[in-house]
């Protein structure tokens, strides 16, 4: 029974990172970059809910909703200010660039939010579903999380395979110049990929701080690099690879702490992609597709 | 309909075009014939808006287009198929000619497909598989295919013989002729001069940067220094 309890907890944290994973996937998809500035739009999209939802007592609804409207525009301007400049610059300019990004965003929550710890509130309370006789006990925010992140995978399915949109993000992903010859915006079509990206941070921050409730200016960082690694793990640019990707990692990062030892779950983590990298350079799902000349 | 007046190409400190102006009128085949690496790919890039010129203008039909946006340029009826194809390969072959329709209200979208269908009728057997999976010359098809999709009025087309074997070279002209007749005007770039010249009406000649010759395709196709610099002998 508790092998199927730490099995939920895995899905459940995966199902976290996987959403993380989906925004950094995207993004490295569309404009080649990795975008490590991602975990910190999650602990910015935290904050704005906690605002509304725990501190003002305001529906929860609207919390999320509105650290999602924040997270986009924060999204959409990151990409605007910093990164859009650098559209031609070598790849290594855009990785500094990208890492300070990340680092302005927390020491500007510092100033703003000091880091303090705030105790964030668990966005559907603390009910669980007990099963067995109660032998095993489900928590209201595993399931939740777990649904979300299925909306979610089955959504971005429909939209990059059924949507002009969609359609037009993955033709940008596979050649720029192309799809500009085809008539499509690409600067319009990056804002939307970071815009999409971010609102999902918005609701993976959410998630994450009602699962673990410490909310500080840091939160973001390390489920960040652990995302940016399920992304890596499942093939970084495949939508479907950051999914399994995700929840792969939790389940393994569960497995650890659960199984072999607390302290070393992330440097099994880590061995674990090292590995994979080792056998599969593409990551699980990645694409290598031979060009026709 | 389409005037290049005096553009300037430079990558970095690389002059690759120089000086160069051009002309295409309505209804024309023009071709722009010349050696590997002459420049003829990056005049139609800088005439689709991919890459910008630091002198000079370009005009499509009495606009200036000089300084628009790539897409703003497909808009206004100014479609080209790339040099090397540069379909999606990840996306079906029915995918990439609805990219082709990008600026295309979708009501129209499925009338066009048939149109494309039947020009090419390979294309609408394998309408469901990864364009990644077609040969080169199916490939091509569906490069062409896909800029009709967006009803243009200038389809300008680099290279669409490279790579294929003689019989599919054959097919792709006489579908461009056929493009044309049904009212499309065409700028073709190619380095397979003698094909290009058999269809076209005005020609060009481009040698490392700079227009060389122009005039009547015939009169060119009988020229002894084209000749014996591109029709091998």
């Amino acid at each position: 029974m508790s092998f199927l309890s730490h099995l939920i907890s895995g899905i459940s944290l995966g199902s976290i990172y996987a959403i993380i994973a989906l925004g950094y996937t995207m993004v490295y998809g569309i404009a080649k970059m990795l975008n490590f500035a991602h975990g910190d739009v999650i602990m910015v999209g935290a904050y704005a809910c906690f605002f509304i939802a725990s501190r003002y007592e305001l529906p929860v609804v609207l919390g999320v909703l509105v650290a999602m409207l924040v997270c986009t525009l924060l999204g959409v301007i990151i990409e605007r200010l910093a990164y859009k400049p650098l559209r031609s610059a070598s790849s290594l300019a855009v990785l500094i660039t990208a890492i300070g990004m990340s680092y302005f965003l927390q020491n500007a929550a510092q100033l703003m939010w000091t880091s303090n710890p705030k105790v964030f509130r668990s966005v559907v309370g603390d009910k669980s579903l007990k099963l067995f006789g109660g032998q095993l006990s489900i928590s209201a925010i595993a399931i939740v999380t777990v649904a979300t992140c299925i909306v979610i995978m089955l959504g971005l399915t429909w939209f990059t395979g059924r949507t002009k949109m969609g359609k037009a993000m993955r033709a940008c992903s596979e050649d720029k110049g192309a799809a500009q010859l085809m008539g499509i915006n690409v600067n319009a079509t990056i804002s939307m990929t970071f815009a999409i990206g971010s609102a999902l941070a918005a609701i993976a921050g959410v998630l994450l701080c009602s699962m673990y409730p410490t909310l500080m200016p840091t939160t973001g960082s390390m489920p960040g690099i652990k995302a940016f690694t399920a992304a890596v793990f499942g093939g970084i640019g495949s939508i479907p690879g950051a999914m399994l990707g995700g929840i792969l990692l939790g389940i393994i990062e569960i497995f650890g702490k659960a199984y072999v030892s607390t302290q070393l779950s992330d440097a099994i983590v880590f061995v674990v992609l090292i590995v994979i990298l080792l056998v599969k350079p593409a990551g699980l799902l990645g694409k290598q597709v031979q060009e026709k000349v | 309909m389409l005037k290049v007046n005096d553009i300037n190409v430079y990558y970095d400190a690389i002059h690759a075009v120089k000086e160069v102006s051009l002309e295409v009128n309505e209804g024309e085949i023009v071709t722009l014939i010349g050696a590997n690496g002459a420049g003829k790919s990056t005049i139609l890039q800088t005439i689709s808006g991919l890459l910008r010129s630091r002198t000079g203008g370009i005009s499509f039909m009495d606009e200036n287009i000089g300084a628009m946006a790539p897409h703003k340029i497909v808009e206004r009826g100014l479609a080209q198929v790339p040099e090397g194809r540069r379909v999606f390969l990840r996306m079906t072959v029915k995918e990439n000619l609805e990219m082709g329709a990008y600026t295309q209200k979708a009501s129209g979208v499925p009338d066009d497909l048939e149109r494309a269908y039947a020009l090419f009728p390979r294309l609408a057997e394998r309408r469901k598989q990864v364009a990644g999976t077609l040969s080169g010359g199916e490939q091509q098809m569906l490069a062409m295919g896909r800029a009709l999709m967006s009803h243009p009025k200038l389809l300008m087309l680099d290279e669409p013989s490279m790579g294929l074997a003689p019989i599919l070279v054959e097919q792709i002209f006489s579908t461009i002729t056929e493009m044309n007749r049904e009212g499309t005007t065409i700028l073709l770039v190619e380095q397979n001069a003698q094909m290009a010249l058999s269809v076209a009406s005005r020609a060009y000649v481009l040698e490392t940067g700079h227009i060389v010759m122009q005039g009547d395709a015939h009169e060119l196709a009988g020229n002894e220094d084209v000749k014996k610099a591109y029709l091998g002998g």
